[in-house]
């Protein structure tokens, strides 16, 4: 048997034939994945054998998890800056600058607000903010990782992202208990 | 013996013989089977022309069973031994089934016992039904529906069925999907994929139209409701978020109309043959308010008082209407999930047969602002779909070849401190995937631990919904803390849940016992499978080897085509070598008769042969980047 098993030690990147940076094209990436997917997926190895069928599934899975990975800025920042051998300390470092956490008091009260007074408009209007102030600390990853190579910051950034990505789901939870 | 076609995706294949797959479409009210012809799905009718199959199972004192139009004829006469809208019950508990005084069948709680870390236990289980040839799971009446497409498919077809699509509603939860699949093993179907209802309707839909861009597909059935939302664009269906009621559908408006029918003739706790005679009118008098602005509804009764009312469409709606919204929540969630508002939505399409009324229509109209697509069969759309997918899960590849991403309705977790479910893998997440978790002892020496699986998105287990207990055992014991035991959660591409478990230290595996918590285990499908073929052992050992020996014959021809493309390029000498051994060793069991042997024989090939699947897959992927490299390159 020849080593010809060097796809599955690829990371993310590579595996999608992408340089490794924040900034990157969501459109190549699509299509990249619907191309590996296309190789690999199930449905392509149903009438197979069995060994095929579950080669299939676990190469499946990983394209899977690297789209997603990569897909989601979040998780691409984090992913990236462990390539790099940066740790974003997501769990052991949970120290953020008190303004920022006063901010995030806030945005769970205006939310809480908006549930007490069944206002979707108000919630609409809070997520809408959300979407901007994610983009923008977006626009900071992508100057602080691929152009002043400063992951100490982007850690802290990615960190505030987290914070937001859980404000969002607390958001679509919110109209949720709105809507019964 | 059937030729395979050649394995590598996107080539161009040489001809080969057409293997014989179907889709089935098992719904609340009505089953269909569909294959495709010449190249064009089409529905498999019974021998008096009629495609929808109803979903009623009648059983008999001798064990005898009869399904479909004779047993819907009779489910008045003889309503507690006659099975209707089986569906609902499907991987559900007594306490899930919820009210069942409108329903006549004697419920048998089925709890299950298990063993906790807090000692033993008992499981909900799933509900049984006791009839005339005894205490039925809703996964053998099931079964018996299954039977009767499978015996339509082998008349129309004249051959041996390769395997079947088996459409399931998108939210169904792990124990639906399972126990649908335990259906087929148990009706002698080879799943070839359970596919989601609202998918399947935008394959038949999207093929058929050549549409792209964002649809949502919107499917009222008899008992489940599901709103997925998809996007299609170049030969690929993905599907970007789906969500649901899995206890929401056309029964439920026969429902209001049968409250209205006793409020307005002063009835009340009428007996199983009345309930039943009287549903039915119901749902007559609702598919009468879809052409029709009023129904009279009669029915003479057990007692021999005759009824009957006027029921006009406005007062219909009126009692239906907050039915309706119901289904607009989940339309909210879904595309809140995905995303997306509904100014993105290029086209609705309705599916199933409760979204002709109407209402329905209107308030999905009102909705989307857009009218809805109704042009193919709302029926049959979902078989069809199934058919066409299953055509090409069978390896009957067509050159205009699509991928389908579908995803996971509800979020798996696991229990944790105080009762809180932890997300594993959150909902909307396209399958397949997987997640490692990693779990540690807490006390010295300790050799076992149990986790506990669940889906659903609240936060509290309690109102998630049990999937089952996983037992470690053989844990080498250290202290405390010491033991690093990963537990794997791969959800495959039927969307079902699969756990293995390694220590990570010692490296060996951990022992798990699964204790499905609705679902039945191998030794009950077993008893089930003995059970059903008592009158017939021989029958079913001659079968049982004849499928393995056709698996045998379609394993040889896989093996064999992949040597011949990639065995001189990616396997050395000695690797060809030890797989031709295995191709051997399959061919001298083959006629033998011994199915033991035969079995074993496969398992061994099949293990033979993974590191050259990998090995081929890998070159596969290299060199589907690798050919768009030069016109694709990143700017």
């Amino acid at each position: 048997m020849r080593a010809a098993a060097n796809d599955f030690q690829q990371d993310f990147y590579q595996l999608f034939g992408l340089s490794a940076q924040y900034r990157l094209d969501n459109e190549l990436l699509d299509r990249r994945y619907h191309t590996l997917q296309a190789q690999v997926h199930p449905d392509k190895f149903a009438h197979l054998s069995e060994a095929e069928r579950r080669v299939s599934m676990q190469w499946a899975t990983r394209i899977n998890e690297a789209y997603q990975t990569l897909n989601n800025p979040a998780k691409r920042a984090r992913y990236l800056l462990s390539l790099r051998g940066a740790d974003t300390r997501q769990e052991s470092n949970t120290s953020m600058p008190a303004e920022f956490l006063v901010a995030q008091m806030e945005w769970r009260e205006a939310i809480q607000e908006a549930v007490e007074a069944r206002n979707s408009g108000e919630l609409d209007k809070l997520e809408s903010r959300l979407q901007h102030e994610t983009g923008a600390l977006q626009e900071q990853l992508a100057a602080k990782i691929d152009a002043e190579h400063d992951y100490e910051t982007a850690a802290e950034i990615v960190r505030k992202l987290k914070f937001f990505e859980r404000l969002a789901e607390e958001i679509g939870s919110a109209f949720d208990a709105i809507d019964i | 013996m059937a030729l395979l076609q050649i394995s590598e995706p996107g080539l161009s294949t040489a001809p080969h013989e057409h293997r014989l797959a179907v889709g089935i479409d098992l719904g609340t009210t009505n089953s269909l089977v569909a294959t495709v012809r010449n190249g064009i799905g089409v529905v498999l009718n019974d021998s008096n022309g009629r495609a929808l199959l109803p979903s009623v199972v009648r059983y008999f004192a001798d064990g005898g069973v009869q399904v479909g139009e004779t047993a819907q004829a009779m489910q008045s006469e003889d309503p507690s031994n006659t099975i209707v809208s089986v569906k609902r019950f499907m991987g559900r508990g007594l306490n899930d089934v919820g009210d069942i005084s409108g329903t006549p069948y004697r419920f048998v709680d089925a709890p299950s016992p298990i063993a906790t870390s807090r000692g033993s236990g008992q499981a909900p289980g799933m509900v049984q039904l006791r009839t005339a040839a005894g205490v039925k799971s809703p996964v053998e009446v099931s079964s018996e529906i299954l039977k009767v497409l499978r015996a339509r498919a082998g008349e129309a077809l004249g051959g041996e069925l390769v395997g079947a699509v088996i459409t399931v509603p998108a939210y169904f939860d792990d124990a639906q999907r399972q126990a649908t699949k335990d259906a087929a093993r148990l009706a002698g179907i080879n799943v070839l994929r359970l596919l989601n209802e609202p998918t399947a309707a935008a394959i038949a839909y999207g093929l058929d139209n050549a549409v792209e861009g964002v649809y949502a597909v919107y499917d009222l059935g008899g008992g489940t409701f599901d709103i997925s939302i998809l996007k299609l664009s170049k030969g690929v269906f993905e599907v970007l978020a789906t969500n649901g009621n899995s206890a929401l559908g056309g029964d439920d408006f026969d429902h209001r109309i049968y409250c209205w029918l006793l409020e307005k003739n002063g009835l009340s706790a009428l007996g199983a043959s009345d309930t039943r005679r009287l549903l039915t009118r119901a749902r007559a008098a609702k598919e009468e308010l879809t052409e029709h602005d009023e129904t009279r509804v009669t029915a003479i009764l057990q007692s021999g008082e005759a009824i009957e009312s006027v029921l006009s469409q406005q007062d219909f709606h009126a009692m239906s209407q907050n039915l309706v919204e119901r289904t607009l929540q989940p339309v909210r969630r879904a595309l809140r999930d995905a995303g997306l508002s509904v100014a993105d939505i290029k086209g609705v399409v309705m599916v199933g047969g409760a979204t002709r009324m109407p209402q329905v229509q209107r308030a999905v109209a009102e909705f989307f602002h857009q009218t809805p697509l109704t042009n193919l069969d709302p029926d049959k759309v979902v078989a069809l779909g199934a058919a066409i997918q299953a055509n090409v899960l069978a390896g009957n590849r067509s050159s205009d070849d699509w991928l389908l991403l579908d995803v996971i309705p509800l979020s798996l977790g696991i229990e944790t401190m105080g009762g809180l479910a932890e997300k594993i893998i959150p909902r909307n997440s396209t399958i397949p995937t997987a997640r490692a978790q990693d779990f540690t002892t807490f006390k010295d020496g300790q050799t076992a631990m149990s986790v506990h699986v669940v889906q659903g998105e609240r936060e509290m287990v309690s109102d998630c919904r049990s999937l089952a207990r996983f037992e470690l055992r053989g844990i080498p014991p250290m202290v405390a803390g010491a033991a690093r035991i990963r537990i794997t959660f791969q959800v495959d591409a039927d969307g079902l849940l699969n756990v293995s478990a390694r220590e990570q230290g010692s490296g060996t595996e951990a022992h798990i016992t699964v204790k499905p918590s609705y679902g039945l285990s191998d030794d009950e499908i077993a008893r089930m499978l003995q059970e059903s073929s008592r009158h017939a052992q021989g029958d079913m050992q001659a079968r049982a080897l004849r499928e393995q020996q056709v698996e045998a014959n379609q394993l040889l021809d896989a093996v064999q085509n992949a040597l011949d493309l990639d065995g001189a390029a990616l396997l050395d000498e000695a690797g060809q070598a030890r797989i031709r051994a295995g191709m051997d060793g399959l061919r001298a069991v083959l006629q033998t008769g011994d199915i033991h042997a035969v079995k074993r024989a496969i398992t061994q090939l099949n293990d033979a042969t993974v590191a050259f699947a990998q090995a081929r897959m890998d070159k596969s992927v290299s060199r589907a980047l690798g050919g768009r490299k030069l016109t694709d390159l990143e700017v």
